[in-house]
C-alpha cells in the first residue's frame, strides 16, 4: 500500500437534529484519484469542508503527511499544500487568469504583504504562474479576465490556481460541474495527469468521469462511508448498489 | 492606460497651476481653496485605499480626520499656551512644529484605526457600514464633551504652525507643502496597486474565499489596508486643522465621514486620481454655487445620483476611460 497523504480519521459532524458526518474515515495516498460520490444531502460538501477547514469536526482529526491539521484554519492549511477548488468557481473575476494565479504564488511563498514591485514583473512568481497557466492549457487566455473566460476555461482556471500552490494534494469539489461533454472530455484528460503531482480526493457527480478517472471510490450514504475500493470492487458492491448505484443501474 | 495616465497627470499639474497663478494674481483666497482641494483630496486617498482596493465600506472616517486634527489642535495649543501637555512619567512638551505634530497624527490615527479595523473587519456588508459610523460618533461625542481641549467650541490655533525651511504663513508654501504631501500619498497608493499587496488586497475585494484557498488571510489584508488608509486621512486631518488655524468636533462628524466618501464617488471609486477629481469638483460647487443659494447641496445631490446611475467611474471613469483597475 502506497503512502498515505491526506487522512480523515473518525470524523463526526452535526447539525442540530442532522448527523452530517458519521465517524468518516478515508484516506487519500499518493499517485491516486479518489472519488467520493453519494447522493444528494449524503454530507460530501460538508465532509470537503471539514478537511480544507472551513467546518471544524465535532469528533476526529484531519491529518497532512502525518500532521494533525484539525486546528488550523483554511489559510494555514492551504499554506501546508491542500489545494481547493469549488463547485461555483471561487475567482477574483475582475482580475485577469494571471493574475489570479500570482495570487496561489504568493499564498504558497509568502510575500503577500510586499508593497512594492510589480507583482507581474517578470521573475520566478511571475514564471511559476505562467508554467501553471500553461499546465492547465490557458497560456492564450492569460490577459483574459476571469469574468470572460468560459465555464471551462475558469474550471481550468481554478487548477491552474491549485498548482501554484505547490500542493501536497488536491480537493476538488465537483469540477465536472456545468461543464458539456467536450468541455468535460477535456478537463478528464487534465485531472488524470494531475495525479502524478499530488493525489486528488474529489467529489463528482458525473459517473462517467468516475468510472474514468477513479483509482478508488468512497461512497457516503447519510453522513456514513459505507463503502471504498476500486471502481469495479464498488460496482460489484451490493450496498452500494441498493443504496445509490441501483437507481441508474437499474439493478 | 495611456488616456488614463494622462489624465492622470493633468489632473495633477491643473492644482499647482491655478494655485501659481492665484499667486501671481495675488488672488490668496484661490490658493487656500487649492489648498483645501488639495488636503480633501488627501483625506479621499486615504479612504480610497480601503474602498477602493480593499472594497472596505468605512463610514467613520471622520475618526481618522478629526484625530489628526486633535493631534495638531492639542499639540499647538500647549505650545500656544506654554504649557507642558505632559509632566509625568515624562516631560512632553507641546509643539508647532509640523513634522511633530504629523507624526503624532500619523502614529494616533494609524493606532485608532487598528483598534476600529481590527473590531469591524470580523463584520461585513452594512454592518461593517454601520460599526465604523459608529465608532465615528464615538470620537465626535467624546470630542464634545471632553472641556480640556475646547469641547463644543472647539480649539483656535493662532499662529499656523512651522515647517523647517518654509514659511508657512505664504499662502503659496503652504499649498506646496499639502501637494507635496498628496504626490507622496498618491505616488504609495500607486506603488501598493500593483504590488503583490495590491493583487491580494483586489482578489480579496473579489472573493474573500479565493485568498483564503490561496493561503492568505483576508483579514489581515484588509486591517493591514484599513490602518494605512485611516493614517492618510488622519495626516490630512491635521493639515486641514492648520489650514483653517481651528479643531472643532464637526471634523468627527458623520457628514465629514459623507463627504470624503462623497469625494471619492464623484471622482471615482478606485482610481487613482479619482479623489483629487471628487474634491476638486466638490470645492467647485460649493465656491460657484453656495454663491447663488444656501441650498446648493441640492445640486451636490442631484449630481451625486447622476454619476452614481449613468457613470459608475465618477468624473475620471468619463475623462479616463473604462478599467484603470484591471492594469494593477
Amino acid at each position: 500500500m502506497s503512502e498515505v497523504i491526506l487522512a480523515a480519521v473518525g470524523i463526526s459532524k452535526r447539525f442540530d437534529a442532522l448527523q452530517a458526518s458519521r465517524d468518516i474515515s478515508l484516506d487519500l495516498r499518493r499517485g491516486e484519484i479518489h472519488a467520493l460520490i453519494g447522493p444528494n444531502g449524503a454530507g460530501k460538501s460538508t465532509l470537503i469542508q471539514q478537511i480544507a477547514g472551513r467546518l471544524k469536526p465535532d469528533a476526529g482529526r484531519i491529518v497532512l503527511e502525518g500532521r494533525d491539521v484539525t486546528a488550523l484554519d483554511t489559510a494555514e492549511r492551504a499554506r501546508l499544500g491542500i489545494a481547493r477548488t469549488f463547485q461555483v468557481s471561487a475567482l477574483a473575476m475582475e482580475d485577469t487568469a494571471l493574475q489570479n494565479v500570482v495570487l496561489g504564488v504568493l499564498g504558497a511563498r509568502g510575500g503577500a504583504y510586499r508593497m512594492w514591485g510589480n507583482a507581474l514583473a517578470r521573475g520566478s512568481l511571475r514564471d511559476r504562474a505562467e508554467q501553471a497557466v500553461a499546465r492547465v492549457g490557458l497560456t492564450n487566455m492569460a490577459t483574459t479576465r476571469a469574468s470572460a473566460l468560459s465555464h471551462g476555461g475558469r474550471r481550468q482556471l481554478e487548477i491552474a490556481v491549485a498548482l501554484a500552490l505547490d500542493p501536497k494534494a488536491f480537493v476538488m469539489d465537483e469540477p465536472m460541474a456545468g461543464l458539456g461533454t467536450s468541455g468535460s472530455h477535456d478537463l478528464t484528460e487534465l485531472l488524470s495527469g494531475l495525479r502524478d503531482e499530488a493525489p486528488v480526493l474529489m467529489v463528482e457527480h458525473d459517473m462517467d468521469a468516475v468510472f474514468a478517472l477513479a483509482d478508488r471510490i468512497s461512497v457516503l450514504v447519510s453522513g456514513e462511508i459505507i463503502a471504498t475500493g476500486t471502481v469495479d470492487e464498488i460496482r460489484a458492491n451490493s450496498a452500494v448498489r441498493r443504496a445509490y448505484l441501483g437507481e441508474e443501474e437499474g439493478a | 492606460m495611456k488616456r488614463a495616465w494622462v489624465a492622470n497627470v493633468a489632473l495633477i499639474c491643473m492644482l499647482p497651476v491655478v494655485a501659481i497663478w492665484a499667486s501671481m494674481a495675488d488672488e490668496p483666497f484661490i490658493i487656500t481653496l487649492a489648498t483645501k482641494v488639495a488636503i480633501l483630496a488627501l483625506a479621499g486617498v486615504g479612504l480610497n485605499m480601503a474602498l477602493g482596493q480593499g472594497g472596505l465600506v468605512s463610514l467613520g472616517h471622520a475618526a481618522f480626520f478629526g484625530i489628526g486634527g486633535y493631534a495638531m489642535g492639542i499639540l499647538a495649543s500647549h505650545a500656544q499656551s506654554y504649557t507642558p501637555l505632559l509632566e509625568w512619567p515624562m516631560l512632553i512638551e507641546g509643539s508647532n512644529s509640523m513634522p511633530v505634530i504629523w507624526l503624532l497624527a500619523l502614529v494616533s490615527s494609524g493606532l485608532a484605526a487598528l483598534v476600529i479595523g481590527a473590531l469591524s473587519l470580523r463584520t461585513n456588508g452594512v454592518y461593517f457600514i454601520m460599526i465604523t459610523l459608529a465608532f465615528g460618533q464615538m470620537f465626535y461625542y467624546f470630542s464634545i464633551s471632553w472641556p480640556a481641549y475646547g469641547g463644543e467650541d472647539g480649539l483656535a490655533i493662532y499662529m499656523r504652525n512651522g515647517f523647517p525651511g518654509l514659511n508657512t504663513l505664504v499662502p503659496l508654501h503652504f499649498f506646496g507643502l499639502a501637494f507635496a504631501v498628496l504626490l507622496v500619498a498618491l505616488a504609495l497608493a500607486t506603488l501598493i496597486g500593483r504590488s503583490p499587496f495590491g493583487l491580494a488586497l483586489n482578489a480579496a475585494r473579489q472573493s474573500s474565499e479565493r485568498v483564503e484557498t490561496a493561503g492568505i488571510r483576508p483579514y489581515r489584508l484588509q486591517l493591514t489596508v484599513f490602518v494605512l488608509s485611516g493614517m492618510v486621512t488622519g495626516l490630512a486631518g491635521a493639515l486641514f486643522a492648520d489650514l483653517n488655524r481651528f479643531v472643532s468636533p464637526s471634523m468627527f462628524s458623520w457628514q465629514t465621514s459623507g463627504e470624503i466618501m462623497v469625494f471619492v464617488i464623484l471622482g471615482g471609486v478606485a482610481r487613482l486620481c479619482g479623489p483629487l477629481a471628487g474634491a476638486a469638483l466638490f470645492i467647485l460647487l460649493e465656491q460657484l454655487l453656495g454663491g447663488i443659494s444656501d441650498y446648493w447641496h441640492i445640486f451636490l445631490g442631484a449630481l451625486l445620483l447622476l454619476i452614481i446611475l449613468f457613470a459608475r467611474g465618477g468624473v475620471m471613469g468619463l475623462i479616463a476611460g473604462p478599467g484603470e483597475r484591471a492594469h494593477v
